[in-house]
């Protein structure tokens, strides 16, 4: 679909949405009413599970917590519902810090696990304080008021809600294009992932779960002032499954999806409870075996949902290509200052690293000085990625110190190592397979820019995201990718993909680039032009440390070699020595002693 | 609170706990050998307590309609994977295998209760009749995704829950019922302090049955089969054992200790439909302290929650399941930090 079809299509979407009421009569509009504060939480579960990753099965416990926030206080404390709604964002963003701080540490299935602990637990807790009315809830809730207008039909409180819902679209549109989004996007490639362009993966996902419960917390005061009744049920751990069946059935890796899946989910809610009426008397009953048969079989055949099978449509009539950027004056993001030419910027000391009783990296000390080319070489398993982990604090140090540009880093976490100017990329391309390459790129450049999740959100970020995309345009050009800049990052042949993890690191305006075999999978020109690339690099004054298999491929590009056998170190020399010592060639061939 | 109080509150704690440990051993032996965290197992002990209730009133169970049902969907959806890979020779076996196998319970408990058969046979029909039920609600949802991801097999089996308590409902009815003591007996430890049999015999049962699933893993070669499925699935099957049947006996072993959770807590409290859940999570939170492998460790976490469980009730009746429940962030934060290898990938949903 190419950007006029898209406008159109919203376009069209909110004219109709505008309209609707005067067509649909107040039943439908009720309806409708619901289905926009669903949307709001959804879009939330969408951004947090479909793009982030983390699965929460307690959502609604989120709109709980507001609409019982506002509840209380426009019940029994006679406040205004505006007061209402900031008491809500407050308490329910309070409550997601804290889960959320105990809780997104939780490594593999356990997060999810602790969705369900306090999914469970909160709408407990409502229901058992007497403040809160118990298990009957809290009633008489005032309406809305705007002015002299009353939002207490249906058909008012329409024109409230779903301009918010529009709001929040536009909001999260703006955020999954920004700098912050970027990252989320990146979450599920992992904390290496992020770290390694200098984010925090933890802090990362615990704003989005912060945004995802403040959009859940607008749902529930809205919730609480158009129903003017809150109760327990309606949060309880059923509820939030049905917001997670809305996000997988609109299609969870999409935002369009928590509208498309709200939608056909309590429209379908509403029809089997209709049909089911007239099948039994206990039609309530079945609706519940209705709900767990279309999950689980969604579960089975279509997890993509809705907007899965959309895209995957439309994937094949489109060419995908990445909006050229207008130079339009703003200044390209400011360069770090380079060490001068010569001087040492990277020790390793007595290095060790031991996993278990295995000792991977032995004592293993060398220097790198600026402006050089160091190639690190060795049989398999000789511990080279082991110290490539170790450099870049993506694992920590058993032993040892290492200093970059004067600075101690053994202990640092690997993104202020990343931040302090070393970029990496992976022997494992760690791409995110579904990101256009523009934006893989621009993800390099996270820790130049500044903006988070609100200055994205509201597209106060302009400047600077104009300048990251003109960094990421400028590193693809360099590379030789800027024709396939809108492409999938995944849809590029394996070696490019290295191609791509290089100026993924180049955007991060590197003192030193670290690269895990650049070279594997690259054919004979395209290894001539990268090294042609490198010696680029070098005479502009980057250093870079280089593990990889090619052997004339290294020779012919290092100033120095490391070479290491069973975890130590052999010794370190120009390409001509090491090629001539006796101990370098029975490691690689076997000795006949 | 004084001394005789803590020792009443112990000794209610321990009864609840040797449940929670039955209930337990069971996830953690389908977790271990299948990555299904089986939500609804609470919910199959709620349906084997209403299925006694049922024959002692002298009825035939709602469940009979539940297992054949059941039987008659797995049937369908097996011979519909048997015909699109085209292997009709195998055609026979499936149907006496999903289709008339687990009608012979069914036969038994309509004999059960034409005969007004004795409370041992009543509740030996239980089991028999409950049995079947995992096996064949995995057959259905679980199977055909078998190797799917931990979150996405997690997601079916919380949506199994409600879709089993809805059918719990649409089978049973809103109706409660308790069942007859299995015992009157009453045992005086100490002058005023007696301890009731049937707290004995959950006690004596969970006990022996946990050391009789510790023998047959260690020393049979079913046994372990399923501990070679669960250590490594990939080197299990390079080495002739197919997953597909060691998750079955999985499935049908945790339906066997689901059947005896129902029938040891019936004459306890009154059970309904729904009232199985709050047992599976309470196990569930026994078996997570276990890391949802280690058996010892899961028994030892359920009789600390079944304590736990007795004094917060002392405490606070009210928040006494919100108290418990929150006691599964802090052991999953402890699990978490104890992992030695977390994983850094993170699970796709829709790939």
């Amino acid at each position: 679909m190419n950007k006029r079809v898209n406008t159109f299509l919203v376009a069209l979407l909110v004219a109709t949405i505008a309209v609707l009421p005067a067509m649909i009569g107040s039943f439908g509009t009720a309806l409708m009413n619901d289905i926009g504060v669903s949307t709001l939480v959804v879009l939330g579960l969408v951004m947090l599970t479909g793009t982030g990753g983390a699965t929460s099965f307690g959502q609604a416990a989120f709109v709980g917590i507001a609409a019982y926030a506002t509840g209380w206080l426009t019940t029994t404390q006679d406040l205004s519902p505006w007061l209402g709604l900031l008491f809500a964002l407050f308490l329910t963003g309070a409550a997601a810090l804290a889960i959320g701080m105990l809780t997104l540490h939780l490594g593999g299935h356990y997060l999810p696990l602790s969705t369900i602990a306090w999914g469970l637990s909160i709408p407990l807790l409502f229901g058992n304080i007497a403040a809160l009315g118990s298990n009957t809830g809290l009633a008489n809730i005032p309406p809305l008021q705007i002015g002299p207008w009353s939002l207490m039909e249906a058909k008012t409180i329409y024109y409230l809600i779903w301009p918010v819902v529009g709001l929040a679209f536009l909001f999260s549109y703006n955020l999954m294009n920004s700098r912050a989004g970027r990252a989320i996007r990146s979450l599920r490639g992992g904390a290496t992932l992020l770290g390694s362009v200098g984010a925090d993966a933890y802090r990362v996902r615990l704003w989005l779960f912060v945004t995802a419960a403040q959009l859940a917390a607008i749902a529930g005061w809205l919730y609480a002032h158009m129903n003017r009744f809150v109760s327990p049920s309606a949060f309880n751990l059923r509820a939030s499954i049905e917001y997670l069946l809305m996000a997988i059935a609109g299609g969870v890796g999409h935002l369009a999806g928590a509208l498309f899946g709200s939608g056909v989910v309590l429209l379908l809610k509403n029809k089997v409870q209709d049909a089911l009426q007239i099948l039994s008397s206990n039609g309530a009953r079945l609706e519940i075996i209705v709900f767990g048969i279309v999950f689980i079989l969604l579960l089975h055949f279509a997890r993509g949902g809705a907007m899965g099978l959309i895209a995957r449509w439309s994937a094949r009539r489109k060419t995908p290509s990445a909006p050229a950027l207008a130079d339009d004056g703003t200044p390209p993001l400011p360069r770090r200052p380079l060490p001068t030419r010569g001087s040492e910027i990277l020790r390793v000391e007595h290095a060790l690293k031991r996993f278990g009783g295995l000792v991977a990296v032995n004592d293993v000390s060398f220097t790198v000085n600026a402006g050089e080319i160091v190639g690190l070489i060795g049989p398999n398993g000789a511990g080279k990625s082991t110290l490539f982990n170790l450099v870049t604090g993506a694992a920590p140090v058993s032993g040892g110190t290492i200093a970059f540009c004067g600075r101690d880093i053994t202990h640092l976490p690997q993104r202020r190592i990343a931040r302090l100017g070393m970029a990496r990329t992976f022997q494992h391309v760690n791409l995110r397979p579904n990101m256009s390459v523009l934006d893989s790129v621009a993800l390099g450049a996270h820790a130049r820019g500044s903006a988070g999740m609100l200055r994205g959100g509201l597209s106060l970020d302009r400047r600077e995201e104009h300048q990251i995309m003109a960094e990421a345009w400028r590193q693809l050009a360099r590379v030789g990718l800027a024709e396939r800049a809108g492409e999938r990052a995944g849809s590029l042949p394996l070696g490019w993909q290295r191609i791509l993890e290089i100026a993924r690191a180049l955007a991060a305006d590197p003192i030193l680039l670290v690269l895990d075999e650049p070279a594997a999978g690259l054919r004979k020109q395209e290894k001539a032009a990268l090294a042609e690339l490198l010696r680029g690099l070098r005479s502009e004054g980057i250093t870079i440390l280089i593990v990889e298999h090619d052997m004339d491929f290294v020779m012919k590009l290092v100033d120095r070699l490391v070479v290491m056998n069973f975890g130590s170190m052999l010794l370190q020399d120009s390409p001509a020595v090491v090629r001539a010592d006796p101990r370098v060639q029975s490691a690689y061939l076997g000795s006949v002693l | 609170m004084d001394w005789d109080l803590a020792l009443i509150l112990l000794v209610d704690g321990l009864a609840n706990g040797s449940v929670y440990l039955l209930a337990g051993i069971g996830l953690v032996l389908i977790f271990s050998v299948t990555r299904v965290l089986f939500v609804p197992f609470g919910d199959i002990a709620a349906f084997a307590a209403l299925t006694l209730a049922a024959f002692e009133a002298g009825r035939l169970p709602a469940t009979v309609g539940m297992v054949a049902t059941l039987a008659a969907l797995a049937t369908l959806a097996e011979t519909w994977r048997l015909l699109r890979i085209g292997e009709h020779r195998r055609l026979g076996r499936a149907l006496v295998g999903w289709g008339l196998l687990p009608l012979l319970p069914c036969a038994v408990a309509w004999g059960v209760v034409e005969s007004q058969a004795p409370g041992w046979l009543q509740i030996l029909a239980t089991l028999l009749l409950v049995l079947p039920i995992i096996p064949l609600v995995a057959r259905l949802t679980l199977q055909p995704i078998a190797d799917a991801s931990v979150l996405v097999l997690l997601m079916v089996s919380l949506v199994l829950h409600f879709l089993l308590s809805g059918l719990g409902l649409l089978f049973f009815g809103a109706e409660g019922s308790r069942t007859k003591p299995l015992t009157s007996l009453n045992w005086e430890v100490v002058a005023g302090f007696t301890v009731g049999g049937q707290t004995l015999l959950m006690v004596a049962a969970a006990l022996l049955l946990s050391a009789l699933f510790y023998l047959a893993f260690e020393y049979t070669v079913i046994g372990k089969a399923l501990r070679a499925t669960a250590v490594n699935r990939v080197g299990a099957r390079l080495v002739g054992i197919r997953p597909a049947q060691t998750a079955l006996l999985a499935y049908c072993g945790a339906s066997l200790l689901a059947g005896l959770i129902g029938v040891l807590v019936a004459p306890t409290t009154t059970m309904y439909y729904d009232s199985g859940f709050i047992i599976g999570l309470r196990a569930f939170i026994a078996a997570i302290i276990g890391a949802l492998t280690s058996y010892p460790l899961t028994a030892v976490g359920a009789l600390a929650v079944g304590i736990f469980e007795s004094f917060a009730s002392f405490w606070s009746g009210a928040l006494k399941d919100a108290i418990v429940f929150g006691l599964l962030i802090p052991v999953l934060i402890l699990r978490s930090y104890m992992a030695l290898h977390v994983d850094d990938e993170i699970e796709e949903l829709d790939e």
